[in-house]
C-alpha cells in the first residue's frame, strides 16, 4: 500500500470500495425513504383535530402509519437490502487475491 | 426497602461480574493487549456487534429521561424518538466495509488513529482527543447521575451510597475486562432491555384497562396529548425533523459507534447487525416510550420525568418482575457507561499516552496504564456526579450533538470524499464544537434559532468549512 500512494500513476483503487461505495449510497437512498415515510405521515395525517382522527388497534392512524408501520417497513426493506444487495467481501487489510497473485510474480 | 425488587437486581449484577471475569480470562487469545482490551480484538459476530451498538446507543435519555419526556409532552415525542429507527441501519451501512478495510489497513484501535491516519496530521489528533475527553466526560456523568437515581429511587438508599453502588460495579468490570467484556455485557443487556420493555408494555396496558381505554383518558385530559405536536403544541415539524439529524444519522459521527464499526469479524457478521440492530433499536424504542405516555392516565400526576418508569414498574408488576424489568434501564446505561469509559481511557492511552510522550513503550507498562487510567477517569465521573446536574437528559444531548457537529464530516468525508484533507478536517472540527456552543448558549437564552434543534446549524456550517478547507488551501487527491 505504501507503493500505490508513492506512485499515483500504478495506482488502483481496492476494488472492494467500489463495493463500499454502493452500499453507502444505498444506506443514504433507504435513510430518505425513512424519513419522508416518517414525516409524510405523521404531519399529513396528524395535521387534524384529534376529533377526526381515526384508531388502528386503539393507535392515531398518524402514528400507527408513521411509527408502527414505517418500523415494520423500514425492517422488511432492511432484511431484503441485506439478503440480496450487499456484497460479502473480505474485511482483511489486504484482499485475497492479492494475496493469492504474489507467488505468480 | 423492598427486598423482592432488589435481589434480581442484585443477580443481575452478579451475573455481569461473571461475564467481565470470563471475559478477562479470554483476553491475550492474540492480536496484542491494545487490540485485545481497546477492540476485542476484532472479532465481534453479528448478534453481540448489534446489541452493543443497539445497548452503548440506548442509554439513561432512552430509558428514563425519554419515556419520562413522553410522559409529559405525548405521542409526538414518541414520533420525535422514533427517528432513532434510521441509526440501526445508517451506521453500518454508511460506516460499513471501508472504514472496516481502512482501520485493519492502518491497524487502528481507535476512532482518533483512524482520523490520524487518514489526515496524516497529529493536530487532527490532538484536537480529537480533546473534543472526545471534553464531552464524553459530560455523557459519562449524565450516566452516572441516571444509574444512581434508579438505584436511589428503587432502593431508598442516599444517593451517594447508590452512586458508589454503581460505580464500584462498572469499574470493576471494564478494568478487568475490557471491549469484550464491554461488547459480551452489551448483548445480555440488550437482551434484557428487548424482554423488560415487552413486559413493562404488557402490564402497563392492562393496568389501563387497554389501549382504547388508555386513548380515551388522554383524549379527555389533553387532546393534544395524541397529536404529533405535544401536549403544549410546541413540537413543530422543523423541530422533530431537524431530530432526525441529532438522533437519527448524526450518530454516524459519534465516536463509540465508530470504534465498533472496526470491530467486526467479517461482513456476514455485520449483515447480521444490521438488521438485528434495525429491529432492536426500533422495537426498544417503540416500546419504551409507548409505555412512558400509557402510564399517565395509570399513574397520574409524576413530576420528575426520569422517575416515571420505575414507579411504573413497581405500580403495575408484582415486585419480584419489577426487579427484573428494571435491570432493563439499569442494563442500558450501564452499557453505555463502559462504553464511555473504555472510549475516553483509549483517547488519553493511545492517542495520548503511546502517539505523543512515549512512543515505544513496553507491554507491559501499556496495560498497567490503560487499566490505571480507566480506573482514575471512573473515579472522576464519579466525583463529578456527587453533585449531580438537574437535567440528565440535556447533559447527554448536549453531549452527542457536540461530538457529531465535531467529527461527522471528518470521518464520513475522510471516509468517501478523495480531497478531504487535514485543513479541511481541523477546520471542520473547529467550527463545528464553537458553533455548537455558540448557538447552544444563543438557544437558551433565545428560544432555537430557526426552530431547528442546536446540532442542526453546526452540522452544516462545519460542512462548509471542512469542503472549503479542504480545496482552498491544498487541492490533492488522496490515495486510501
Amino acid at each position: 500500500m505504501s507503493i500505490n500512494q508513492k506512485t499515483p500513476d500504478t495506482y488502483t483503487p481496492d476494488p472492494r470500495f467500489k463495493i463500499a461505495h454502493k452500499e453507502a449510497w444505498i444506506g443514504v437512498a433507504l435513510a430518505i425513504f425513512n424519513f419522508i415515510w416518517w414525516f409524510g405521515f405523521a404531519f399529513g395525517l396528524g395535521n387534524r383535530p384529534p376529533e377526526e382522527y381515526t384508531y388502528t388497534f386503539g393507535l392515531p392512524d398518524w402514528f400507527f402509519y408513521s411509527c408502527v408501520v414505517g418500523f415494520i417497513l423500514m425492517s422488511i426493506l432492511v432484511i431484503i437490502i441485506t439478503k440480496f444487495f450487499l456484497t460479502e467481501v473480505s474485511l482483511e487489510a489486504e484482499p485475497d487475491q492479492q494475496k493469492e497473485e504474489l507467488p505468480k510474480l | 426497602m423492598n427486598i423482592q425488587v432488589i435481589i434480581p437486581l442484585l443477580i443481575f449484577l452478579i451475573a455481569i461480574f461473571a461475564i467481565g471475569f470470563i471475559a478477562s480470562k479470554q483476553m491475550g487469545s492474540g492480536g496484542g493487549f491494545l487490540q485485545e482490551y481497546f477492540l476485542g480484538g476484532r472479532e465481534l459476530g453479528g448478534f453481540v456487534l448489534a446489541m452493543t451498538m443497539v445497548a452503548t446507543y440506548g442509554s439513561a435519555s432512552s430509558f428514563l429521561g425519554g419515556p419520562g419526556t413522553a410522559y409529559t409532552v405525548g405521542f409526538g415525542w414518541i414520533l420525535l424518538a422514533m427517528s432513532q429507527v434510521v441509526t440501526g441501519y445508517f451506521v453500518l451501512l454508511i460506516l460499513g466495509k471501508k472504514f472496516a478495510i481502512l482501520a485493519r489497513k492502518y491497524n487502528a484501535i481507535t476512532m482518533i488513529d483512524f482520523l490520524k491516519a487518514r489526515y496524516n496530521s497529529p493536530s487532527v489528533a490532538i484536537l480529537s482527543a480533546i473534543a472526545i475527553i471534553i464531552f464524553l466526560f459530560s455523557a459519562m456523568t449524565a450516566q452516572w447521575v441516571g444509574g444512581a437515581r434508579l438505584i436511589e429511587s428503587l432502593t431508598g438508599l442516599q444517593y451517594t451510597t447508590a452512586l458508589f453502588i454503581f460505580a464500584i460495579s462498572v469499574l470493576v468490570y471494564v478494568t478487568i475486562g475490557g471491549f469484550r467484556a464491554v461488547a459480551l455485557t452489551d448483548a445480555v443487556q440488550g437482551a434484557i432491555m428487548v424482554i423488560g420493555t415487552t413486559i413493562l408494555l404488557i402490564g402497563v396496558i392492562i393496568a389501563g384497562g387497554g389501549v382504547p381505554a388508555i386513548m380515551q383518558d388522554l383524549l379527555n385530559e389533553n387532546p393534544r396529548l395524541v397529536t404529533p405536536y405535544g401536549g403544549d403544541g410546541t413540537l413543530t415539524p422543523a423541530y422533530i425533523s431537524s431530530f432526525w439529524i441529532l438522533v437519527g444519522v448524526g450518530v454516524v459521527g459519534l465516536p463509540q459507534m465508530a470504534v465498533r464499526a472496526m470491530s467486526y469479524k467479517s461482513s456476514r457478521a455485520m449483515h447480521r447487525a444490521l438488521i438485528i440492530g434495525t429491529i432492536v433499536t426500533g422495537f426498544i424504542m417503540l416500546n419504551m416510550h409507548l409505555i412512558g405516555i400509557f402510564a399517565r392516565p395509570v399513574l397520574p400526576g409524576i413530576d420528575v420525568g426520569d422517575k416515571v418508569i420505575p414507579l411504573i414498574a413497581l405500580e403495575v408488576l408484582p415486585p419480584w418482575l419489577a426487579g427484573i424489568v428494571l435491570a432493563a434501564p439499569m442494563a442500558a446505561i450501564m452499557s453505555t457507561v463502559d462504553s464511555l469509559l473504555l472510549l475516553v481511557s483509549s483517547a488519553v492511552v493511545k492517542d495520548v499516552y503511546i502517539n505523543f510522550i512515549k512512543p515505544d513503550a513496553p507491554e507491559k507498562r501499556v496495560k498497567q496504564i490503560s487499566i490505571g487510567v480507566t480506573a482514575i477517569l471512573g473515579i472522576i465521573v464519579f466525583l463529578l456526579a456527587l453533585q449531580p446536574p438537574d437535567l440528565l437528559i440535556f447533559l447527554n444531548l448536549f453531549a452527542f450533538g457536540g461530538l457529531e457537529a465535531a467529527f461527522i464530516w471528518p470521518i464520513v468525508l475522510g471516509l468517501y470524499w478523495k480531497y478531504g484533507n487535514k485543513y479541511g478536517a481541523i477546520l471542520s472540527m473547529l467550527t463545528g464544537i464553537i458553533s455548537y456552543i455558540a448557538i447552544h448558549f444563543y438557544n437558551a437564552a433565545n428560544g432555537n434559532l430557526f426552530g431547528v434543534h442546536t446540532v442542526t446549524l453546526p452540522i452544516v456550517l462545519s460542512l462548509i468549512a471542512y469542503i472549503i478547507g479542504s480545496l482552498a488551501i491544498q487541492r490533492k487527491a488522496f490515495r486510501f
